[in-house]
């Protein structure tokens, strides 16, 4: 273990947020995430929801990071940044400091080694900056996919990397450690985060890549009602083979992920998420759904799944509409050759 | 008189700020501010009305299960869609771990480290209350975390993950459970009691919630280990039963139904214990003191609009009203209306105040996990969890839930197959509610007054204890 000296000081702040990421940083931890982050040698100088200092003792240490007399290793955000009404951020003002969150931010982001967006709130404005936008939400450095939101697109904090965006509405816990671990070893730099601001070793991956209803994906036999086993994407919605993230290759809440909870990918990993309307139903055009897998000729696509789907088994067919398997495997695979 | 500032007011499910009038060493007055807005219900105007299902339990990470399914419960009857049974035990199960996992994070990581505070330190009990429950450090959070992680796998099974699911439909739930999984619900809900009976009450939850007096509990916290008659003794050391009396009156929409009625009953208690069936109809919404434009009282007829520069105004907060009156909502207040004999017992002998709001969160819990276990057995697994007809209607509908924290309201109008208008009164709201056009404080504003302060000004343990033990969702509050 790594003496206080050594260790790495992070600042963890919640702007607009519904503080599902810290809920979900919380689930971290065999022994709990405060006893994971003093293993890992990261010393959590204050998070508003777990820390002991409050009030004044609270805005003392903040004043004492902006004032450069405490050394900020890691600043993270959770939470959109909003600027709203006219770039004053008093739809977010920090208690007790009379100064908006923003403008915190502001202050503290270039005496950071690394600043990191933990959610799609803050690394892209998310939830809070759908529709009309009520209090103007941005991202650290992203509003939407344009880069420029809170920080600008030249933004570089002291070890010169942009924001990194772990995205995610929630995020799983493992990409937020992962993330933050990676920083201290030095392993995750500017190379590792694809354009926009996600790392790499999280964005590689599609949603769809280990979905348990694959199967049903490759046949196309695709559910048609909510609860149903079948593929989620000619119907229901699903973007997992366009949004980014290891989802289905881990396990959520102890073994769950979206699609095995029985409902659609929203791709919350992607920026604009949040504009995005009629989630459960796919839009489709001329009967074919608009959101294909991306990097593929539409044409073969659809091409693919006509004959895919003509060559479904009953045992597939059957259970894409069912909610339970009606139709269970062959036993054949159970016969002893002789 | 000096007006002393506290914030940021941390260990609670967002941010907060509590501006007092401070004579003579004690609270003379408080204002209570909800300093972030958000605007959801603006968001969700002119949107089809089940993208409610996606943005709605975003307004908040730590009772997102409720968000849900209070959107769910307006939208069924938009839809006039009856749940599969299935589906309503299966959200139960859910929604219990969601607020058994939440009274656990208030009691370990928002509420108990107060007591480890250097201001204690002269106290006898201070040794065993910093090693156990120091912010971070202390050794009960390793026991806590992984316990309220292992709770929350119940949301791996049901829900897809937690927080923020798609699960929780007009219908019902969105995954058939199997027996595999039925049997890993099981293993899970067993995890849940073996940390209760062993780290947190130190005895059976039958023993526990057979205790119905104030000297029942007494004698049974005497020699007691454990982290519940830890607490006890620390209350009665430092005398929280004294402290943040509430306002009297305590509401409950009535929660978890299934088929034998609503396992929480519906109601409002007044402060001589009466019981009364709960006049939904007459709650409003007062902006008189919000940062919002002048709108409707009713909540299904208002909406939201900002106004940052409103002369008088200090919070993002409305002020909820029921027949005018401020209520104060949550643990102590749904068991209180269902009649659990403790809480009953407590309320009469004390009223609502710092130490009996966390009991009932704690008795609360004990209730949940046994109703977990039953529920589990009760689902039948050949049998839908989903029903998928029903087709979306216009009109005007409400969705009345207990998240937590409290009492939970969507208020939905759908017209043209889009939102209209959309209002959400949560928990918070009516505990941290600002004045109202009377002047008539909320209820934390109430309870704050009197509280001694002495010469430690805003860094007061006291108003900690009160402020934490209301265990306010900030984010909710104004959303």
């Amino acid at each position: 273990m790594v003496g206080a000296e050594g260790m790495t000081r992070m600042l963890w702040l919640q702007g607009a947020s519904c503080g599902g990421c810290t809920m979900s940083i919380l689930e971290s931890g065999a022994s709990g995430w405060f006893d994971e982050l003093r293993q890992s040698g990261i010393d959590l100088v204050w998070h508003p929801s777990v820390s002991e200092e409050t009030g004044e003792e609270a805005a003392e240490l903040l004043e004492a990071i902006r004032d450069g007399r405490e050394r900020l290793d890691l600043l993270v955000l959770e939470g959109s940044v909003a600027r709203g009404p006219n770039l004053s951020g008093r739809f977010n003002m920090l208690a007790g400091t009379n100064r908006s969150i923003y403008h915190w931010l502001l202050d503290l982001a270039p005496l950071a080694d690394y600043v990191v967006a933990v959610g799609s709130c803050a690394a892209y404005g998310g939830i809070p900056a759908a529709g009309i936008n009520p209090t103007d939400a941005v991202g650290l450095q992203f509003e939407g996919s344009d880069v420029g939101g809170a920080l600008g697109a030249g933004f570089r904090s002291k070890r010169g990397l942009p924001v990194i965006n772990v995205a995610g509405c929630a995020p799983h816990p493992g990409w937020i450690m992962e993330s933050l671990l990676a920083l201290t070893t030095g392993d995750l730099t500017a190379d590792g985060l694809d354009a926009v601001g996600r790392p790499a070793f999280i964005a590689n991956h599609l949603a769809h890549h280990g979905c348990s209803r694959n199967e049903f994906y490759e046949f196309k036999a695709s559910a048609e009602a909510m609860s149903e086993r079948g593929c989620l994407m000619e119907h229901l919605g699903c973007r997992a083979t366009q949004a980014v993230g290891d989802c289905n290759q881990r396990s959520w809440n102890g073994g769950g992920s979206c699609t095995k909870g029985g409902y659609a990918c929203i791709a919350c990993t992607s920026p604009g998420f949040e504009s995005a309307q009629n989630y459960l139903q796919t839009a489709k055009l001329a009967g074919i759904p608009v959101g294909l897998p991306t990097d593929m000729p539409k044409a073969w696509f659809v091409a693919l799944a006509a004959l895919s789907k003509s060559a479904t088994p009953r045992r597939v067919r059957v259970n894409a509409t069912a909610d339970h398997v009606v139709v269970p495997p062959s036993r054949s695979g159970d016969k002893r050759s002789s | 008189m000096t007006r002393i500032t506290v914030g940021p007011f941390n260990r609670v499910e967002g941010d907060l700020e509590v501006r007092l009038d401070i004579e003579s060493g004690r609270v003379a007055r408080a204002e209570v501010t909800a300093p972030l807005y958000r605007g959801f219900e603006q968001i969700l105007e002119g949107r089809p009305p089940l993208d409610a299902l996606v943005i709605a339990p975003r307004i908040c990470g730590i009772c997102s299960v409720s968000q849900s399914i209070a959107a769910a419960s307006a939208l069924r009857q938009a839809m006039g869609v009856v749940p599969a049974q299935n589906g309503v035990l299966a959200t139960n199960i859910a929604h219990a771990a969601e607020n058994a996992a939440d009274h656990l994070t208030h009691f370990y990581i928002f509420f108990m480290p107060d007591f480890a505070r250097e201001a204690y330190a002269a106290h006898p009990w201070h040794g065993a209350a910093a090693e156990r429950f120091t912010a971070t450090k202390g050794s009960a959070a390793r026991e806590a975390l992984p316990a309220r992680a292992r709770l929350l796998e119940i949301m791996g099974l049901i829900a897809g993950k937690w927080p923020h699911s798609l699960a929780f439909q007009p219908g019902g739930t969105t995954r058939a459970i199997e027996l595999g999984e039925r049997i890993r619900l099981n293993a899970i809900a067993g995890s849940f009691r073996g940390f209760l009976e062993r780290v947190v009450f130190a005895d059976t939850l039958e023993n526990v919630l057979a205790l119905s007096t104030p000297s029942e509990l007494d004698r049974w916290r005497d020699g007691r280990a454990g982290d519940f008659a830890h607490f006890l003794r620390l209350a009665d050391a430092l005398a929280l039963a004294d402290l943040g009396k509430g306002p009297g009156l305590l509401m409950s929409f009535g929660a978890y139904h299934d088929a034998d009625g609503a396992n929480f009953r519906a109601g409002l208690r007044a402060s001589d214990g009466t019981i009364s069936a709960l006049p939904s109809d007459l709650i409003t919404e007062d902006v008189s003191h919000a940062w919002m434009r002048e709108t409707s009282r009713d909540p299904a007829a208002s909406r939201s609009v900002p106004d940052a520069d409103k002369a008088d105004a200090y919070s993002w907060c409305k002020a909820p009203r029921l027949a005018g009156e401020p209520v104060e909502v949550g643990a102590i207040a749904r068991q209180a209306v269902d009649g659990q004999p403790l809480i009953t017992a407590l309320l009469a002998s004390d009223g609502s105040n710092v130490r009996n709001r966390v009991i009932a969160r704690l008795i609360e819990t004990a209730r949940l996990a046994l109703s977990i276990e039953g529920w589990i057995k009760a689902l039948r697994l050949s049998e839908p969890f989903c029903e998928t007809s029903g087709e979306m209607t216009d009109g005007r509908f409400v969705g009345l839930v207990e998240a937590a924290r409290g009492s939970l309201g969507h208020w939905l109008a759908v017209g043209g197959g889009r939102i209209e208008r959309y209002q959400i009164i949560a928990p918070t709201s009516w505990n941290f509610s600002p004045r109202d056009s009377d002047g008539v404080a909320g209820p934390l504003e109430q309870s704050l007054v009197g509280t001694e302060v002495g010469d430690a000004g805003a860094r007061a343990v006291s108003i900690q204890h009160v402020v934490r033990s209301f265990d306010p969702c900030m984010v909710c509050t104004a959303h």
